[in-house]
């Protein structure tokens, strides 16, 4: 199937994997220039040792454990609308594992030893519990998304085997997150990250950041190849965004909460330093402001049944959801755990050019995967309705 | 009772084929090959500090110039990437939240030494995926450079900032090269290592040999008559952040 997939397509889709290529060209460059001085390249220090990197891991964690929101329904509640967007995310799925694998390799000082967490297994670690299920969610959506595709594409049904594996895979999703909570709650001394809240969170804020990335791709795959995912499945999808954002800033509204009424210092300390900066440290506040007008935006465009039901509207309101959780996600919550340092004080952190080079690099390459799964899938599609196998 | 080690000519050249290729660490080797420990190895059941703040001058550093030297530590250019074993503090640096505004001025002015508490639960090791951070059996908590991966999850997980990270190559920027101990890699966390190379050679830990003041103890924690717990029978002693579990083994009379 792959070689009618890329007979398919046309100049200006090759075009825009050639820009992509270009950027995850850069990145390389960026990484090389990393890999030949070290680390010191990143803003990172000894009080902020962990960064952009580390931050776009865990967000990455969370786009990929959310394909189970279209999973989940379709395979357990019989939702049927979501049967043709399953493969969607579950192709997503494997590209955010293949992301979060590349931003963990970028953040190690040692990439060249990275077998030894394998070599030396060490069950006490979470990083290697992360390392087991992030590998296992991987496989597992590689072969069932493909699969059930092929079965499309030849008209046969898909093997036995396939429907255990999704069925292994929804709780699969949940642990993914959960691990990769669990590198940060399980830590002493890091009062920031130190609340059992933070798997919940991560869990909610993923299921409003996968959706609302699935609507924007089916809402991209209609426009660009005419594949129409259904009116039914976004309306579907838009409802999910909408729950789990709500969940999500109640979550952390309740963190603030917690923070500010016991005015335990060490719990206000990070909260303080993103909004209204701490001991002269304020490089977070302009970003955390775009987070928190992103989402209030977001909320009252999804809660209004009218706005949510309008597609521009629709649309405005998952690119908040989207960006604003990959701010909180993707760089904020990790610096906020290393404020203050051991010592009380406030160390800034923002990442170096290089640091940017390299982490547009990796989405440059995740949208190039995706962007060549989906031609596949919109290829087999189109095939499989014009009834030619 | 523990057999002697007994290395066989071909166990020897498959671990120092091994070695080569990185998979036993070089300091595991020595031990190996020298069969059995040195004959004036000081031993414990449980490594422990003391530290006598109260005889710590305002501005010392000198037990921090001792201990970087022996380690090949070194000085990099840029504060926020420092790469630090032993270093003073303020009281307030090192007790954090645990002050008032209205304490001891003489105190406030104290270096007060911090380093690796070698804890007795530590969250560093707990954390490691790979095991290159561990705890010996004598309670000295060690690090590997040779299998460490450079994730940082220990600095993430160290309540006390002990550890530091080579963000750069470390070589260019040590004062004074000491052959007699291995210098690092970019990439990968050091910290203070309680001076077990000394240990295995019958000396004392260097910052406590420096201190011109005497205000360093160094002992078994489990034996009542090591001066370390006469300091601690005997006197009024904080450690770090104690709520938090890990249970630091440098302790301070304040
Ligand atoms: S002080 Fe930090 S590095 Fe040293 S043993 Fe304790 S947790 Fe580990």
């Amino acid at each position: 199937m792959l070689e009618h997939a890329w007979n398919e397509t046309g100049p200006r889709f090759k075009a825009w994997l050639a820009a992509l290529l270009l950027l995850i060209g850069i990145g390389g460059f960026c990484y090389s220039i990393q890999l030949g001085t070290g680390l010191g390249v990143t803003g990172m220090s000894r009080d902020v040792s962990w960064g952009l990197y580390i931050g776009q891991f865990t967000f990455f964690v969370g786009v990929a454990a959310s394909a189970v929101m279209v999973v989940l329904p379709y395979y357990l509640h019989d939702v049927k609308v979501f049967g043709r967007i399953t493969v969607v995310g579950e192709f997503l799925a494997v590209t955010a594992v293949i992301m979060c694998i590349l931003f963990i390799l970028v953040d190690l000082g040692m990439p060249s030893r990275l077998l030894n967490i394998m070599l030396y297994p060490s069950p006490g670690s979470v990083l290697f519990w992360d390392m087991v299920v992030l590998n296992g969610y991987f496989f597992l959506n590689l072969l069932t998304g493909w699969k059930v595709l092929e079965a499309e594409y030849t008209g046969i049904k898909a093997p036995d085997w396939v429907k255990p594996l999704i069925y292994i895979a929804i709780p699969w999703a949940f642990s993914i997150h959960t691990v990769t909570a669990f590198i940060y709650s399980g830590i002493p001394g890091r009062d920031f990250w130190l609340t059992a809240l933070t798997a919940p969170k991560f869990l909610a804020s993923a299921f409003a950041t996968g959706p609302a990335l699935l609507i924007l791709i089916s809402l991209a795959l209609r426009r660009f190849t005419g594949f129409d995912a259904g009116q039914e499945a976004v309306r579907r999808l838009s409802i999910i965004v909408t729950y789990a954002m709500s969940i999500t800033v109640f979550m952390i509204l309740a963190e603030f909460f917690t923070a500010f009424y016991s005015q335990v210092p060490s719990h206000m300390y990070a909260l303080k330093y993103f909004f209204v900066g701490l001991y002269g440290g304020n490089s977070f506040v302009l970003i955390s402001w775009i987070f928190a007008t992103l989402c209030l935006l977001a909320l009252i465009l999804l809660l209004n049944p009218k706005t949510r039901g309008d597609e521009t509207w629709l649309t405005v309101a998952c690119a908040s959801t989207f960006i604003a959780l990959a701010i909180e996600k993707g760089i904020s919550f990790t610096v906020g755990g290393f404020i203050t340092n051991p010592f009380g004080r406030v160390t800034e952190y923002w990442p170096t050019a290089v640091e940017v080079g390299i982490v547009v690099g990796i989405w440059a390459l995740g949208a190039f995967l995706l962007s060549l799964f989906y031609s596949l899938f919109v290829t087999v599609k189109r095939r499989s309705e014009r009834g030619i196998a | 009772m523990k057999k002697p080690l007994s290395i066989s000519r071909r166990t020897l050249l498959k671990a120092t084929g091994a070695a080569a290729l990185g998979i036993i660490p070089a300091g595991t080797l020595l031990v190996r090959a020298a069969g059995k420990p040195h004959p004036k190895a000081l031993q414990a059941k449980n490594w422990a500090m003391v530290i006598n703040a109260k005889l710590c001058p305002p501005g010392c550093r000198i037990c921090q110039e001792a201990c970087h030297k022996v380690h090949n530590v070194p000085n990099m250019p840029d504060p926020k990437q420092d790469v630090k074993w032993i270093w003073p503090e303020s009281y307030n640096s090192a007790f954090p939240y645990e002050t008032h505004p209205y304490t001891d001025q003489a105190n406030e002015k104290r270096a007060y030494p911090v380093l690796c508490n070698h804890c007795e639960n530590p969250s560093c090791v707990r954390v490691c995926p790979t095991k290159a951070t561990f705890q010996r059996p004598d309670g000295v908590v060690m690090m590997d450079y040779h299998r460490c991966i450079g994730c940082r999850f220990c600095m993430a997980a160290c309540p006390y900032g002990a550890r530091s990270f080579n963000f750069k190559d470390p070589r260019p920027h040590i004062p004074q090269l000491n052959p007699a101990y291995p210098t690092r890699t970019p990439g990968v966390v050091e910290k203070c290592n309680f001076c077990d190379e000394r240990l295995a050679v019958g000396q004392m830990p260097a910052c406590m040999e420096a201190c011109p003041a005497k205000a360093i103890l160094f002992g078994d924690l489990n034996d009542p008559a090591s001066p370390v717990r006469q300091a601690l029978a005997s006197n009024v002693t904080l450690q770090r952040k104690t709520k938090l579990g890990t249970r630091p083994k440098v302790f301070y009379i304040v």
